[in-house]
């Protein structure tokens, strides 16, 4: 809502010296977000004068049509002689008044003005249009022709009130009030503590028999309709310039009389209105919801099908206006060009709607209006009346009109609002001792009316629907009295318990894996369906089971992820191409994943707590949300520099990551070979947990597949690794359990197997661990060797150290090698392993 | 070797005449000096106290003497051994500090070669500021609160008194979620603040209520400099007896102490939401300028703009529908909730000039953020 300050000062005797900012400071701390204080005409310095065109002579020659003029001012240029002017625009005649900029002064944006030459001729100043002046638009895309009766010589900053100060203020969802001058004159004269002069405080006469007929089907919709009709409007009248000026100011274009008062009106009062051309009505008008599927033409020309809920004004033919958001095209009223046709009687529309209603016609039809974000804001429903009597009188001072002395009004009979609130609330929601004097000052400053003593019963004024609940009346108190003076106290919260073990299981795989050198990276989750087949799933794959959107951003993107890695090997492919080549990113991150079986989430009533069995089924009809983590790895996972060579991710470093959040967990990992969708078949491992005591299979570690590199254009060898986080937590021991440490001897054995290549380290090393027994302390695979003149083809060598201990005694040679010895035939028997010769 | 004299020959004894050991002790302590190597120190030790040196075959001819004599040729002997094996200590000594002054000399490196083996990882800074706040509030007791992304329309809107009319309820502010057999209703949306958990907590969590809430958000901008359709909030619900908004107020100031410094405070202006009531739009005091900058055009702060505050986001007072919604008597409790963006305060506590910076994940944006914030 653009306020100028003009405007204001009119309803509100402020202090001379008070500036929009000052305005602006008071306001704001009073609840009203202006955002701007725009300052009109702060740099524009005179003389700027009205003229009358004397001359007009066309020059000819030049590639667009230039006039010379010789334009009276007056005794304004201090000679009294015509001021010669050459001017580029065509809109004016011999004889019309023009304004007039004089060399010496100033326009908006700091244009200084000279006599200069220029088509041949010296110009001594400018003929100046609405633009150069800085007023906004005014439609008529020229020079500014001024009514004829406009004195010549006339200071014209003065006249176009060019000079003044326009607060924006952005009007909260519940202060529908605020959007007229009127509102934000009473929020100031409160701020102010000086008396507010109401525009709507106007003689008004009753309602009688012989109004314009109107009939309303639907009371809800519509709870109150005022009618008058104004005849005889003069076809010449035009707005004058002051209600020009104001309209502008508030940021809305001049177009007819009467049009424009009904606008002026509305940013006065609040009140939306609309003028019909009474010689287009026919019949009776109407009000009642609309038939599914008819048609209506709006005023911007657009061919609209209704919605059974949208409440329409009708006549005798159909739907003439979209009720609270727009009229129709076919009771418009004409255009000033056209003066045969000219409006000569209209009917004056002040009504009030529903706010619901308006909203969901508005929302529908993508139609917002002046209006309607006034009706869905809430309106002021006893301004019908004065708006209605407002806009009449208007008309009849404006266009010569003459006031039927019928006045329709319908309304639906209502009760004022009542509140009952202990006088100590609004203390109690602050922290603050106002006493019962001031919170009943501050509720009647805003238009309450209250009785009562301990316990307030307080009716709330019209125009404030927003105050429905005994907070909103605190919020009142608190706001006046100022948030700035609020207290700063500490509650006292019962002793928490800190983290969750999850929570802290997150954050821990977190470090850790920036520890290792992962950088993390957070993704969109929205991904295309294409990159399952790119990551080569097969078709029954469950991670191609998608949750998806209505409304995506884009087309391209329009299902949830269900596994970490499309993001992450985008944003390593992203880096790679910008010159980061040795990368390791992780990512830890909810996946959607569809219920078996899909329900859609029930709309719970709010007025109490709903069932547990509603909760579970709002619960149930949620996707499952797992938090998973994932790692991506490409180019050097240790670099080359002067210390030697360097190493290249690879398959191991991926399992690694997946052990390394594990043993944050707490959680004993299996890896196992595996084989998997995007994973090269051969480099694959299957990462697995138990969970009370079933092994389940979290994610998986290894080398990408190289077809899965070239359908994503990601460098050579990208490995990978993507786990289940929230079943990794499950899988974790509670409390890590001190290990016993014995301060006798080692004994140490190196053995060396030979097995088959296919067998995996992991099967031997299980062996050798079980078949050793109680006294290994460790077990460490230090060399693979896969020599096939040595060993034959197809077969790999293991060599183990086996570190013994007892926690009682030191071992004897013959202890430790029969235990080594125990732990070599386990392997044999289990894998085929051989001890090397 | 000869085995001990036993026939006291004294021709045999001559070595053991006074001026003899003395030329021996002489001679060991001559050539000890004149080692300049510990390779030469070794050989005169081998040569002067090794088994055949001559104090050593003096030694031995002791036990010939006869027995008046012995006492006084073993002192002799003892005394000349003593200062020789002392000697040879001494030079030993010498030597070697001369070696490792020497050899520590020669091994020494260049200790400003950079050492970027692996590089150091980082955590995103989203994450560690989100962390830095969740402490401050686990610090005094909170507790903190998740709930799920993809959430009901009715813990994320209704519960929240955001009637099914509300304009934020459109598809040009929220992504809906398609419902069983592709039909758009499911009653399911991405959530576009963490309230949601605020409701989840009061249902499942016994009174009094204190949880901070951080997560992931959604709503549909195009990710432009200022804009990302997915990012990240950290909400507060108090709900207890008797909490009142200078709690709310102390709360923030206290917040914003932690994170910025001692003197900072917060300034509440009066809003709309339709969860709290009354409500308010919390600003910071500018962490950089303090303040000064207003109306101080020849200091002017890029932080603030000069307005000498910082636009933080919205909190209020509970509204008692909320709280009859999720079956707690607003008779009985009150409570306060704030909530802001965790993106815009990385951009006004770190300089990120663009947003896009925060979502690309370009290693080289994340890494300087290291492991804490």
């Amino acid at each position: 809502m653009r306020v100028p300050l003009s405007w204001l000062r009119e309803y509100v005797d402020l202090p001379a010296t008070e500036t929009g900012r000052d305005v602006q400071a008071k306001l704001i701390s009073a609840g009203l977000e202006v955002e701007t204080v725009e300052h009109l005409g702060a740099d524009l310095k005179g003389p700027l004068v009205v003229g009358q065109v004397l001359t007009i002579e066309e020059l000819e020659g030049f590639k667009k049509p230039i006039r010379f003029c010789t334009v009276d001012v007056g005794q304004a240029n201090g000679t009294g002689e015509p001021q010669e002017i050459v001017c580029g625009a065509r809109n004016f005649a011999v004889g019309d008044k023009v304004v007039v900029v004089l060399p010496g002064a100033t326009l908006p944006g700091g244009f200084s003005i000279s006599a200069r030459k220029t088509y041949g001729k010296v110009s001594h100043g400018m003929i100046c249009s609405s633009d150069e002046l800085g007023m906004g638009d005014d439609g008529t895309h020229g020079i500014i022709v001024l009514p004829p009766e406009t004195e010549v010589g006339r200071d014209a900053i003065e006249l176009l009130e060019l000079v003044d100060e326009v607060l924006d203020i952005a009007v909260t969802a519940n202060r529908g009030d605020c959007l007229s001058i009127r509102g934000v004159a009473r929020e100031t004269a409160i701020a102010y503590g000086l008396p507010l002069r109401d525009p709507a405080l106007l003689d008004v006469p009753g309602p009688n028999a012989f109004g314009y007929p109107v009939k309303i089907a639907d009371p809800i919709g519509c709870d109150r309709f005022t009618a008058r009709t104004v005849t005889g409007l003069s076809p010449e009248a035009r707005s004058p310039i002051w209600l020009q000026r104001r309209l502008q100011k508030v940021g809305m274009r001049p177009i007819s009389l009467a049009v424009d008062v009904t606008n002026y009106v509305m940013m006065e009062l609040g009140q939306p209105l609309h003028a019909y051309d009474r010689g287009l009505v026919q019949g009776t008008i109407g009000v009642r919801r609309a038939e599914e599927g008819e048609k209506i033409v709006t005023l911007d020309g657009v061919t609209r099908t209704l919605h059974a809920e949208d409440l329409v004004i009708t006549d005798d033919r159909g739907p003439i206006g979209l009720a609270g958001v727009m009229g129709g095209a076919n009771t418009e009223i004409a255009d000033h060009d056209d003066l045969e046709n000219a409006t000569s009687d209209v009917v004056i529309e002040a009504a009030h709607f529903d706010q619901v209603s308006i909203a969901r016609t508005a929302r529908r039809h993508k139609l917002s209006s002046e209006a309607s974000r006034r009706f869905e804001r809430g309106v002021d429903p006893q301004a019908a009346a004065a708006a209605a009597q407002r806009t009449v009188d208007l008309l009849v001072l404006l266009a010569g009109g003459t006031a039927e002395a019928g006045v329709t009004e319908i309304s639906a009979p209502s009760a004022p609002r009542t509140i009952t609130v202990p006088a100590d609330h609004p203390d109690k929601v602050a922290g603050v001792t106002y006493g019962r004097e001031t919170v009943v000052r501050r509720l009647q400053e805003v238009g309450c009316d209250v009785y009562g003593q301990d316990e307030l019963i307080v009716t709330v004024p019209s125009w404030r629907p927003d105050l429905t609940d005994p907070n909103d009346l605190a919020e009142e108190v608190i706001r006046l009295e100022g948030y700035e003076n609020l207290p700063s106290t500490l509650p006292r919260p019962p002793a928490g318990r800190g983290l969750t073990s999850r929570q802290r299981l997150h954050r821990r795989a977190g470090r850790a894996l920036a520890g290792a050198g992962y950088v993390e990276a957070l993704n969109y989750p929205f991904i295309s369906e294409q990159v399952f087949d790119q990551l080569g799933l097969d078709a029954d794959d469950p991670a191609r089971r998608v949750v998806r959107l209505v409304n995506p951003l884009s087309d391209e993107e329009p299902v949830l992820r269900t596994s970490l890695l499309p993001g992450l090997l985008g944003a390593l492919r992203r880096n790679d191409g910008r010159g980061s080549h040795d990368l390791a990113l992780f990512e830890t991150g909810l996946v959607f994943h569809p219920r078996d079986e899909q329900r859609v989430a029930a709309n719970l009533p709010v007025d109490r707590r709903p069932g547990d069995e509603d909760l579970a089924g709002l619960n149930a009809a949620l996707p499952d949300q797992p938090r998973h983590a994932a790692v991506v790895l490409a180019g050097a996972r240790e670099q080359a520099g002067w210390w030697g060579k360097g190493r290249p991710a690879d398959w191991a470093d991926a399992v690694e990551a997946a052990r390394t959040v594990a043993r944050e967990a707490g959680a004993e990992l299996t890896v196992r070979k595996g084989q998997y969708g995007p994973w090269h078949p051969g480099r694959c491992a299957e990462l697995v947990v138990t969970v009370d005591g079933e092994d389940r299979i979290v994610g998986h570690a290894g080398e990408l597949h190289p077809r899965v590199l070239k359908a994503l254009g990601l460098p050579a060898r990208t490995c990978a690794m993507e786990l289940d986080l929230d079943t990794v937590q499950r899988a974790g021991d509670g409390i890590p359990q001190a290990p016993g440490i014995s301060t006798f001897p080692v004994a140490t054995q190196d053995v060396a197997l030979v097995v088959d290549a296919f067998v995996p380290a992991a099967d031997v090393e299980a062996a050798l661990r079980e078949g050793a027994g109680e006294l290994l302390e460790s077990i460490r695979l230090f060399d693979v060797y896969d020599n096939a003149e040595q060993l034959g083809e197809g077969r790999k060598s293991l060599a183990y150290a086996l570190r013994f201990r007892a926690a009682d005694r030191t071992l004897t040679v013959d202890e430790a090698s029969a235990a080594r010895d125990a732990a070599v035939a386990l392997a044999g028997e289990r894998t085929g392993a051989v001890l090397r010769s | 070797m000869s085995a001990p004299n036993k026939s006291y020959d004294p021709v045999e004894v001559e070595a053991l005449k006074p001026e003899e050991i003395e030329r021996m002790r002489d001679e060991a302590l001559a050539a000890f000096a004149a080692a300049d190597s510990l390779d030469a120190l070794q050989e005169a030790k081998v040569a002067h106290t090794g088994g055949t040196s001559p104090l050593a075959l003096a030694n031995r001819e002791i036990g010939a003497l006869p027995p008046h004599a012995k006492a006084e040729a073993g002192k002799r002997v003892g005394q000349a051994r003593g200062a020789v094996n002392k000697a040879l200590a001494a030079r030993q000594a010498e030597l070697e500090a001369e070696r490792d002054a020497r050899v520590l000399v020669e091994e020494a490196v260049d200790v400003t070669l950079p050492y970027d083996r692996v590089p150091a990882g980082a955590r995103h800074p989203l994450t560690t500021l989100s962390e830095r706040i969740e402490d401050i509030f686990v610090a005094m007791g909170y507790e903190v609160a998740e709930g799920p992304e993809a959430e009901a329309e009715w813990f994320n809107f209704d519960a929240l008194n955001i009637g099914p009319d509300h304009p934020a309820r459109g598809e040009a502010d929220t992504f809906f979620v398609q419902g069983p057999g592709g039909g758009s209703e499911s009653g399911v949306v991405l959530r576009t603040h963490t309230s949601p958990v605020q409701i989840r907590s009061l249902l499942d969590r016994e009174l009094p209520v204190y949880v901070i809430c951080p997560g992931r958000v959604y709503r549909t901008d195009e990710l432009d400099a200022t804009h990302t359709p997915v990012f990240h909030q950290v909400e507060l619900l108090a709900v207890d007896e008797g909490l009142t908004m200078a709690d709310l107020k102390g709360t923030l100031d206290h917040m914003v102490q932690s994170l910025f410094g001692e003197g900072m405070k917060t300034r509440l202006r009066p809003n709309f939401f339709p969860f709290t009531e009354p409500s308010a739009e919390m600003d910071m005091l500018c962490y950089v300028c303090k303040g000064e900058s207003v109306g101080n055009p020849d200091r002017p702060c890029r932080t603030c703009s000069s307005e000498g505050w910082i636009e933080l986001g919205g909190c209020g007072m509970v509204n008692p529908r909320v709280l009859t919604a999720c079956g707690v008597d607003p008779e009985k409790y009150s409570g306060f909730a704030f909530g802001f963006g965790i993106e815009r305060m990385l951009m006004f506590r770190h300089n990120v000039e663009d947003m896009r910076d925060m979502v690309e994940g370009d290693v080289r944006f994340t890494r300087p953020f290291g492991m804490e914030i």
